[in-house]
């Protein structure tokens, strides 16, 4: 395999709240994202999944560990080389469309944002043709450039803040929730510009979601995340028809089936960890074939594979 | 009205005045629910599916207005006498006194903006007792906790002191839930009550719903754009688009044979765990604005398959099977045989093979 694009390793991310209390939102998260790949990271609201795509991309400060991008750490103090590179390759769409976009602000002047900050272009025409272009891009007319957010319709908003990403032609794109807040026939419409522009310019994803059927139909690998630790991680195939952690098992029988016999005869299976006696803090990463791995405890990890 | 059917709606067509002109958002919507039965309506947001319910619960916006129709109810008194009343002609003040939160409930969307931040959550669980069913404050406070139990909330006795900041997500949903049981209503609305939640907890509420709506015999009308979820729950489906009902079936007649192309785009559009096709089908552009009354098929401009006659008049609703109706002319006796996109019709086999395996 290739150099990885992304390396997180043991990643750590607490806030103190107060002198006495922490959140600890992110306890030693490891994963890697290759060139041109799509990793998905699931988890319940809570675990963590959107405090590590802020601290990857340094809203944050992480509190520990390492973030290699491009083969340069960014989880520390960064030169301003380092930083504009960062700020460059690594581009973030949020979730809700109508709060990330500037409603004083004309739509072309937020996609060229970051062409203005970062003096990428030699005159106003070829920046007005770089926004129109990508405004073509996305599936937006050119004529959109002068309007203001509240003048489109959800899914076109999205729309914007792909297109606001994708300008400085980044390397990596984290996808914070970025389809939640649309109806489905729009989802799907964006999940497919996403795709489209995946394979036209070979740029990789980090993919936030809870919605598992999404997340499998994108994403080449995922990782599952639960308060703040990284359960379990593989290629889509192998999580989807092999989970071994009883997290995952909750999670993938929580996926609703559009098959009214089928779903209406299926209980979910509960998971609690409070009383499922399991503690994160013990577990150790366990291979369990391919790329595959789960953290457990060797106890733990020999009775759930004995299960299957 | 029809003998067992609880709930009526009949034509009900409702404008909105805006700074822009007149939404037309409801235009013709017939619907009914009987004792026992869940009904789902699904539809893209805008296409009218909570303002319908809106109007049965008097909850309008000030800017609505009522063109006409009607909105029955069999209202069952607790000394056992019956009475149809017209929702929409119910006095506004009667209809918050008796009707609602008393015989129909609702749970929305958000438990945090639905709940009052400043009151405990048993507090806000016995409001509605001590005003609708005039029980006296310990009885109340008695029931309460049996509520919070029923629901699956732990330790229900402290939970009581608790305020909804205390609350995770879905324990919140769960008091709303409890709350709207609280007056023993015979109608349960529920708005999208789980797009707030993760699906780990989405499963166990609607699981919840099921619950107690066989404890005690309610029934609920789901408002919501998730079909998982209407497969879940749901007996009778009622597709909603542009303040029109175009197809309507039992869930099996909609899910293993639909017959409108909407509900053809729905179904496709939502990847189910065996979609591995390069490309998610989409219905291309958006929702039309009501602020011009759609000519023909409102439909048609999203429509690939869409024919001449589409854009001159707007279909009927034909009838398929006795409970199975679908407003599209492909139906007509002249239209030609289209069949629905191959990926779901094979998707659709693989479904009803599936679904004879676990009967």
């Amino acid at each position: 395999m290739s150099e990885a694009l992304l390396q997180v390793d043991k990643l750590v991310q607490h806030f103190p709240i107060s002198r006495s209390f922490t959140v600890k939102a992110v306890n030693g998260v490891s994963f890697s994202i290759y060139p041109g790949e799509t990793y998905g990271l699931v988890g319940e609201s809570g675990s963590g999944k959107t405090t590590i795509g802020r601290s990857i991309i340094r809203l944050y400060d992480p509190t520990g560990g390492s973030i290699r991008f491009n083969g340069r750490e960014i989880s520390g103090r960064m030169n301003r080389e380092t930083r504009n590179m960062l700020r460059e390759d690594m581009q973030m769409i949020f979730q809700d469309p109508m709060s990330s976009l500037n409603p004083r602000k004309k739509v072309g002047d937020i996609i060229a944002e970051g062409l203005d900050i970062h003096h990428r272009y030699a005159s106003r025409a070829e920046r007005r043709a770089a926004v129109q272009e990508l405004l073509k891009k996305v599936g937006l007319s050119p004529a959109h450039a002068e309007r203001y957010p509240h003048q489109f319709s959800g899914g076109q908003r999205q729309r914007v803040g792909i297109a606001r990403a994708l300008i400085m032609n980044p390397k990596l794109i984290i996808a914070d929730e970025c389809i939640s807040a649309l109806d489905v026939s729009i989802q799907a419409q964006v999940v497919n510009l996403m795709k489209d522009i995946q394979d036209e310019t070979g740029c990789a994803y980090l993919f936030i979601a809870h919605d598992l059927s999404m997340v499998k139909y994108i994403s080449d690998r995922i990782g599952v995340l639960h308060l703040g630790y990284m359960v379990e991680t593989g290629t889509t195939e192998e999580i989807f028809s092999n989970p071994i952690h009883p997290y995952t098992k909750s999670l993938l029988s929580a996926v609703p089936n559009p098959n009214p016999e089928v779903e209406k005869r299926r209980h979910s299976i509960p998971y609690d960890y409070a009383s499922s006696g399991i503690d994160y803090d013990l577990g150790t990463e366990h291979l369990v074939g391919g790329s595959h791995t789960v953290l457990a405890t060797d106890a733990e990890f020999a009775a759930w594979c004995g299960e299957v | 009205m029809n003998e067992k059917a609880i709930l009526e709606i009949h034509d009900l067509d409702i404008s909105f005045r805006t700074n822009a002109g007149v939404i037309h958002a409801i235009r013709g919507v017939n619907l009914d629910l009987q004792k026992g039965e869940t009904v789902a309506i699904v539809g893209e947001s805008g296409s009218g599916k909570s303002v319908t319910m809106k109007a049965a619960t008097g909850l309008l916006d000030a800017n609505a207005t009522v063109n006409g129709g009607e909105v029955l109810y069999r209202c069952v008194e607790s000394d056992g006498s019956e009475r149809i009343v017209d929702l929409l002609k119910l006095p506004k003040k009667e209809l918050r006194s008796s009707i609602n939160g008393r015989h129909i409930a609702m749970v929305f969307q958000d438990p945090m903006t639905s709940l009052d931040p400043t009151m405990t959550i048993g507090r806000q669980i016995m409001e509605g007792m001590l005003m609708h069913l005039r029980l006296s404050k310990a009885e109340a406070r008695a029931r309460a906790v049996e509520l919070l139990e029923l629901v699956g909330i732990p330790e229900a006795e402290k939970r009581m002191k608790n305020y909804p900041h205390q609350l995770s997500g879905g324990m919140r949903q769960r008091v709303v839930i409890a709350i709207a049981l609280s007056s023993d209503p015979d109608i349960l609305i529920c708005d999208e009550p789980t797009t707030a939640l993760d699906v780990t907890i989405q499963a166990r509420i609607l699981e919840l719903i099921k619950d107690i709506q066989k404890k005690m015999g309610l029934s609920v009308i789901y408002i919501t754009h998730d079909l998982g979820v209407v497969a879940k729950v749901a007996d009778y489906v009622n597709v909603m688009y542009a303040g029109k009902i175009v197809e309507v079936g039992n869930v099996n007649e909609i899910f293993y044979d639909p017959r409108h192309p909407y509900t053809w785009g729905l179904l496709s559009a939502m990847p189910d765990l065996e979609t591995d096709d390069e490309r998610l089908y989409s219905i291309p552009g958006s929702p039309p604005s009501l602020l011009r009354e759609p000519v023909g098929d409102a439909f048609a401009p999203r429509n690939a398959i869409a024919m001449r006659v589409d854009e001159l008049g707007e279909p009927p609703l034909f009838q398929i099977s006795e409970t199975h109706y679908a407003a599209t002319w492909l139906l007509h006796p002249y239209a030609p045989k289209v069949e629905m996109p191959a990926e779901l019709k094979a998707r659709l086999q693989r479904a009803r093979k599936e679904a004879e395996r676990v009967q």
